[in-house]
Order: structure tokens, then C-alpha cells, then sequence
């Protein structure tokens, strides 16, 4: 059944391979999405014990990222064909075999317990996108791909040699080098410090940059600019989200070993803030509504990191959050996708009045950003509020404070951009476009923002059982 | 065993410098593939030999001392350039940077404490070092594929650490991790050859439309 999970994709991609016709293709996609959605559904439910060497299980905090990238990857696939039947000068074999390969590396990072495998995934997650962004051909798109490429290829490099370092600790420690997650707890405490701290040093520099903390985010304005709207979705909430799983399990490693945690946590802190700060900082004033959203990625794995940082209970909001970030962004990409198919241009300067002449997706880009800056009814605001207030309670006040202040000027900043793309009337002498709202291309985000309200107001009772079981994986006292 | 070991890491240090110093493309990937080479012989020194340890020696010297240098080379003859020109910082000084970067990965290396049976290998500083060639080249040079090879290099850099671990590594993960950079490396081939084509030139100083204004 996990197998099917990663191999399933593969055989989508085969089959993409040899369909030769550009209008079926994207077809293959909401087939595989819908199968994979299904599996999951049942895995959730209940999952297969650990495999005998230990290499593959579905723990809680895998489910929690698989679940995510599920929903996403379904609802991006069958946008696809929506978004594809608008771009069929362009052949798009490339892009569906793409977007399958690395949803089967996505689903393989959730259920290895290996890190070394973990690493082969990710990397193989970070390659197969970057044909993607180059989808539309041009030189912008070519930049954004090799600044993508060689930023995110040199940090998972740096991750590696992190993973070499853990795991010579190990051999040095007992002569037997492992990379699996549970001997690598378990022995956590007999590792020599020296190679603990560097290889966490690296680790974090390496899976940051891929997950784009700041400073180390440099490549994310222009991939997310210059991808399409479903690439942006899915690197916003699919790729962000296997790279934070990955943190995940350094940060177990550090917890077990005792010591580690504390320089772990404080570092996660740190760049979590900074992350904020340098949204808020370039979130203002961003005239381009893409790298807008790549700005706000940056708030919100800050967010997770600064959730992450904290521990106790605002792991539980960090959990959470990753899921209500990764659906919300998916809106956002989403409907922003479909709002520059129609203007044919991506900036403030032309993009105006966007509820009049699309009321579908520009409602549901207005609302996708009141969802993102954490109001109420929608559910990253008790994400977001779980961890503030915790921050509170175990008594950082400078850390809550500077959370709630970066919040506020980035609700300031994104409004500013947001609000005049939204509203008023379209300028009258744009360029007519064939791009209008259809089922295909409003329906998937519009069940996702339902989601997102469903989660906020009516949170299911298994999704915070699972919550809870993951953050216990953390150590949290249940 | 242990001494021919220790002067291949030192030869390792010396391709850096090498490579710190020219401004020849095709020489740089050479070299590069040299040192590929020299990954690919040096674990069968210090580990007893087994199938697993030959298969490691055969993947790296195709990979990193044949396949990736074509790779690598076929982008440039069909790019047409034979030089890296105007790097962001001379050569000289670059070369000096390399030398002191070296010495710092001596001193970083005394804070790591090696297995005992480890303890005269030069791994953890030819690592360091050629880690940080491998950044000093990616940050000091315009042209993308000088960018390659410095990833290259500073790949070449983690490979050397991880071999001390070859024997201890599963299969998957070495075959996986060694796939991964043969594609990584493919990718970026082809980005170059459209980078090529659309600016008619290699020059990445002029990838900068998209900036914060």
C-alpha cells in the first residue's frame, strides 16, 4: 500500500511520457491525484507497521505532510487540465511527468525513516521541479530556474555532508555508522558533541535554504515569480513542507540527544524572526502580486520555524500551521494563476478591479489573503494564535511581541498590494484575453478555501488527534 | 596504504589551488575530473576490499571522472567559449583566499576528533578545503558554467568526507545521492544551453531583471 504511493506517480509519469497528444496528457494528472488521495485516505486510517529494517513507516508527523501534499497535488492536478486547455501551444509533457516524478519524491520523504533516503528524495524533489519553472520559456523564467537550481542544489549539498558528519558521530561513537532515525535517538546521547553541532549546523543551513528561510532565501521571489500559478502552489506548499519535515527529524534528533536542542531551538528562533522581518520589510510596496506571495512564503516558514523554535505548545500550532499554509497558498497561487492568464501581466500597475471582470478568482484571491494574514473564521489564525499565545505563556515576550508586530506589517503591506488588485474598476484599455473563470480553474481552489474555513471553524476529530500525536513526537507531554 | 592516501587528499588540495588560478574552462573541468578520479581511488585504500567497495570505485570514476566532465564540456563547445573573463574577484586574490580557506580547514579539523583508526587521514581538512574552493569559485565567477564546476567542486568536497564512511553506507543512498548529482548536472547542462540561446552569452551578471527595485 506505501509503495503504491511513490510508484503509482512514477507509472502516471511513464504513461504522460507516452501519451502523444497535448490536449489528453494532462488527463493522466487528477487520475493519479485521485488514486493517490485514496490511498492516503486509507493509510491515515490505518497505517502499515514500520518495515523490518526500519527504512519505511508513516509515523504521525509523516501523515500530517503526506495528508497535506495529498490535498494539494489533488487539487493542483485537476486545475491542471483546466490551466493546461489555456496553454495548448505549449507542450506540457515536460511539465506532467514532472509534477508526477516529484510527487512520488514527496511521498517517499514523508514515510522513510531514513534520513539518507530522506536526502535522496529531497533532492530528487528539487531537480524535477526545475523544468517546471521554466515552463514558460523566456528569459525571466530561465533566471528564476538557475538561481533555483544552484541555490537549492549547493544547500541540499551542504545538508549532505551534515548527514555525513551525523552519522561519523555515530561511528565514532559505537563504530556502527547509521542514518536511521530511531538507532540515531536512541544513541543520541552517547554521540560525541563536536560532530553533533556541525552536523546540525549544516543540516539547518542546508534544509533552510531549500526551505527558504531567510537569509538563506534568495532564490524564492524569482522561482515563485516566474513559475506557473499550480508550480507555485505546490513549491509553496508541497516542496516547503517536505523540507520542513526534514527539519522535523534533525529536531528529533537534537531533542533525544539532550543538549543539542537547546542551540537547535534558539537558531530556529532566530532565523524564524529574521524571516518575518525580511517579509515585512520587502512585502510593502511589491508591485508584482507573485513575488508578493514568495514574500509571505518567507512570513510563513518563519512562522513554522519560530513554532518550531518555541516548542511545548506551540509545536501543535507549528504542526497545524503547515497544513492551513500549504492550502492556503495553493488558493492564493492558484487563483493569482488564473488572474495573470486573464491580464496577461502580473503587476498592480495593469491588474486592477480583478473582483469586477473576475469575480470567482478575485473573490477568492481576496479571500485567500484574509485567510494568509491570520483572521478569523479561517483556520491559519488559531494556528497562528496557538503559537503566539503560547509564546506568551512560556514567558518569551520579546519573541510574541516581535510575532505580533511583523503580523501586523505584513497585513499592512500585503493589503496594500492586495486591495487596489481586488478592487475598483479594470482599466479599459487592457488587452482582451480568451483566459475566463470556468469549473476547472476556480472549482479546485474553491474547494480548498472551503477547507480552510472547514478546518478554521469545525477542525476534525481525527486531524487533531494526529496533530496531537505528532507533537508528542516532539516532546510534548500529552 | 595510509600514506599514499594521505598524499592523494594532499593532490586533491593542490587541484583546488589549480583551479582557484586558471581562467581556462575546459582545463578546470579536467581537473575536476581528476579529482573525481582520485574520490573514486581512494576508498578502496582504507577500506578491505569487497564487492560493495568496488562498485563505489567503478559509480564515482564514471560519474564524476567521465560522465559529468562530457557533460560539462559538451556545454561549452556548444556555448562557444573558452574563458572565464572578468571574474568579480582576480585571480590572485582568489588564490590567496583558497590558501587561507586551506589553512582554516586544518585548524577546523583539530576541533573534530576522528575515530582513533582514522587519526592520520588528512579527510576532514581536504573536505573543508575543497568545500570551500568549490564556494570561492561559485561566488567569484560570472559565467554559469564556471558556477557548475564550482558546485562541482565543492560536491567533490562532501564526496570526500563521505568516504570515510563508503563502507558504512548503505547502497541505495550512495547509488541515490551519486544519481541525483548525474541529473542535477544534466538539468543544469541544458539550462545553460537555453541561457546560451536566450542572452547570447554566459554572462551571469546579466541574469538581473529580476531584482528588487
Amino acid at each position: 500500500m506505501l509503495y503504491a504511493l511513490v510508484l503509482l506517480p512514477l507509472l502516471g509519469a511513464l504513461c504522460a511520457w507516452i501519451v502523444p497528444d497535448n490536449r489528453w496528457r494532462p488527463l493522466v494528472l487528477p487520475v493519479i491525484a485521485t488514486i493517490h488521495s485514496i490511498v492516503t485516505a486509507i493509510l491515515l486510517g490505518n497505517a502499515p507497521p514500520p518495515s523490518p529494517a526500519g527504512w519505511i513507516w508513516l509515523d504521525p508527523l509523516g501523515k500530517i505532510v503526506l495528508l497535506c501534499i495529498s490535498l494539494l497535488f489533488a487539487v493542483c492536478a485537476f486545475y491542471a487540465v483546466g490551466y493546461l486547455s489555456y496553454r495548448r501551444e505549449r507542450s506540457n509533457r515536460v511539465l506532467c511527468m514532472g509534477l508526477l516524478v516529484c510527487l512520488s519524491a514527496m511521498s517517499m520523504v514523508t514515510m522513510t525513516q531514513h534520513l539518507g533516503l530522506l536526502w535522496v528524495a529531497l533532492e530528487t524533489t528539487t531537480v524535477s521541479m526545475a523544468p517546471l519553472i521554466y515552463f514558460n520559456h523566456n528569459a525571466r523564467s530561465i533566471e528564476a530556474t538557475w538561481k533555483y537550481l544552484l541555490l537549492c542544489s549547493v544547500g541540499i549539498g551542504l545538508a549532505l555532508l551534515g548527514l555525513l558528519f551525523l552519522a561519523y558521530s555515530t561511528y565514532v561513537a559505537h563504530h556502527d555508522a547509521t542514518l536511521l532515525l530511531g538507532p540515531l535517538m536512541f544513541s543520541a546521547r552517547e554521540l560525541n558533541p563536536a560532530w553533533l553541532h556541525a552536523a546540525t549546523i549544516f543540516l539547518l543551513v542546508g534544509y533552510g535554504t531549500k526551505m527558504g528561510l531567510a537569509p538563506l532565501h534568495a532564490w524564492k521571489p524569482d522561482a515563485y515569480g516566474e513559475a506557473p500559478g499550480l508550480v507555485g502552489a505546490l513549491l509553496a506548499g508541497g516542496l516547503v513542507n517536505c523540507a520542513f519535515l526534514a527539519i522535523l527529524r534533525v529536531y528529533q534528533i537534537c531533542l533525544a540527544s539532550g543538549t543539542e536542542i537547546r542551540f537547535f531551538q534558539q537558531a530556529l528562533l532566530g532565523m524564524g524572526l529574521i524571516s518575518m522581518a525580511f517579509a515585512a520589510v520587502f512585502m510593502a510596496r511589491q508591485a508584482d502580486f507573485k513575488r508578493m506571495l514568495a514574500y509571505s512564503s518567507v512570513e510563513h516558514v518563519g512562522i513554522l520555524a519560530i513554532g518550531l523554535g518555541l516548542g511545548k505548545g506551540a509545536l501543535y500550532g507549528a504542526l497545524f500551521h503547515l497544513l492551513n499554509n500549504g492550502l492556503t497558498k495553493g488558493v492564493l497561487f492558484l487563483s493569482s494563476g488564473n488572474i495573470h492568464r486573464s491580464y496577461s501581466n502580473k503587476t498592480t500597475h495593469v491588474v486592477k478591479g480583478a473582483l469586477t471582470r473576475l469575480p470567482w478568482s478575485g473573490g477568492l484571491f481576496l479571500a485567500g489573503f484574509i485567510a494568509i494574514t491570520g483572521s478569523p473564521p479561517f483556520s491559519p489564525f488559531i494556528s497562528e494564535y496557538t503559537i503566539v499565545s503560547s509564546a506568551f505563556i512560556d514567558g518569551h515576550y520579546l519573541v510574541g511581541g516581535l510575532f505580533l508586530l511583523f503580523l501586523v506589517v505584513v497585513f499592512i503591506g500585503m493589503a496594500l498590494t492586495v486591495l487596489p488588485m481586488v478592487m475598483g474598476a479594470p482599466p479599459a484599455n487592457i488587452e482582451p484575453t480568451d483566459y475566463e473563470d470556468r469549473l476547472l480553474t476556480v472549482g479546485p481552489p474553491l474547494f480548498m478555501m472551503a477547507l480552510i474555513l472547514l478546518l478554521g471553524v469545525w477542525p476534525p476529530e481525527f486531524l487533531v488527534t494526529l496533530l496531537k500525536d505528532g507533537s508528542a513526537m516532539l516532546g510534548v507531554q500529552p | 596504504m595510509i600514506l599514499l592516501a594521505d598524499q592523494l587528499l594532499v593532490l586533491v588540495m593542490l587541484i583546488n589551488l589549480v583551479m582557484l588560478g586558471t581562467s581556462r574552462l575546459i582545463f578546470s573541468i579536467r581537473a575536476v575530473a581528476v579529482q573525481g578520479v582520485i574520490l573514486g581511488i581512494l576508498p578502496g585504500l582504507i577500506h578491505p576490499f569487497s564487492g560493495h567497495l568496488a562498485g563505489i570505485t567503478v559509480g564515482i570514476i564514471l560519474a564524476k571522472g567521465i560522465i559529468i566532465p562530457y557533460l560539462i564540456s559538451d556545454a561549452v563547445r556548444k556555448a562557444h567559449i573558452r574563458r572565464e573573463v572578468e571574474p568579480f574577484l582576480g585571480y590572485v586574490p582568489t588564490l590567496l583566499l583558497g590558501a587561507v580557506f586551506t589553512a582554516l580547514s586544518f585548524a577546523f579539523a583539530e576541533q573534530l576528533p576522528l575515530a582513533p583508526e582514522h587519526k592520520e587521514l588528512l579527510f576532514v581538512p581536504a573536505s573543508i578545503a575543497t568545500l570551500l574552493t568549490g564556494f570561492l569559485v561559485l561566488t567569484t565567477r560570472r559565467k554559469a558554467i564556471s558556477q557548475v564546476i564550482g558546485y562541482l567542486v565543492m560536491e567533490n568536497g562532501i564526496f570526500v568526507f563521505g568516504l570515510l564512511l563508503s563502507e558504512a553506507m548503505p547502497v541505495m543512498v550512495e547509488a541515490g545521492a551519486l544519481l541525483d548529482l548525474l541529473v542535477g548536472i544534466f538539468v543544469m547542462g541544458i539550462v545553460i544551453n537555453h541561457i546560451s540561446r536566450e542572452f547570447s552569452s554566459l554572462d551571469t551578471s546579466r541574469l538581473r531583471t529580476l531584482k528588487e527595485e
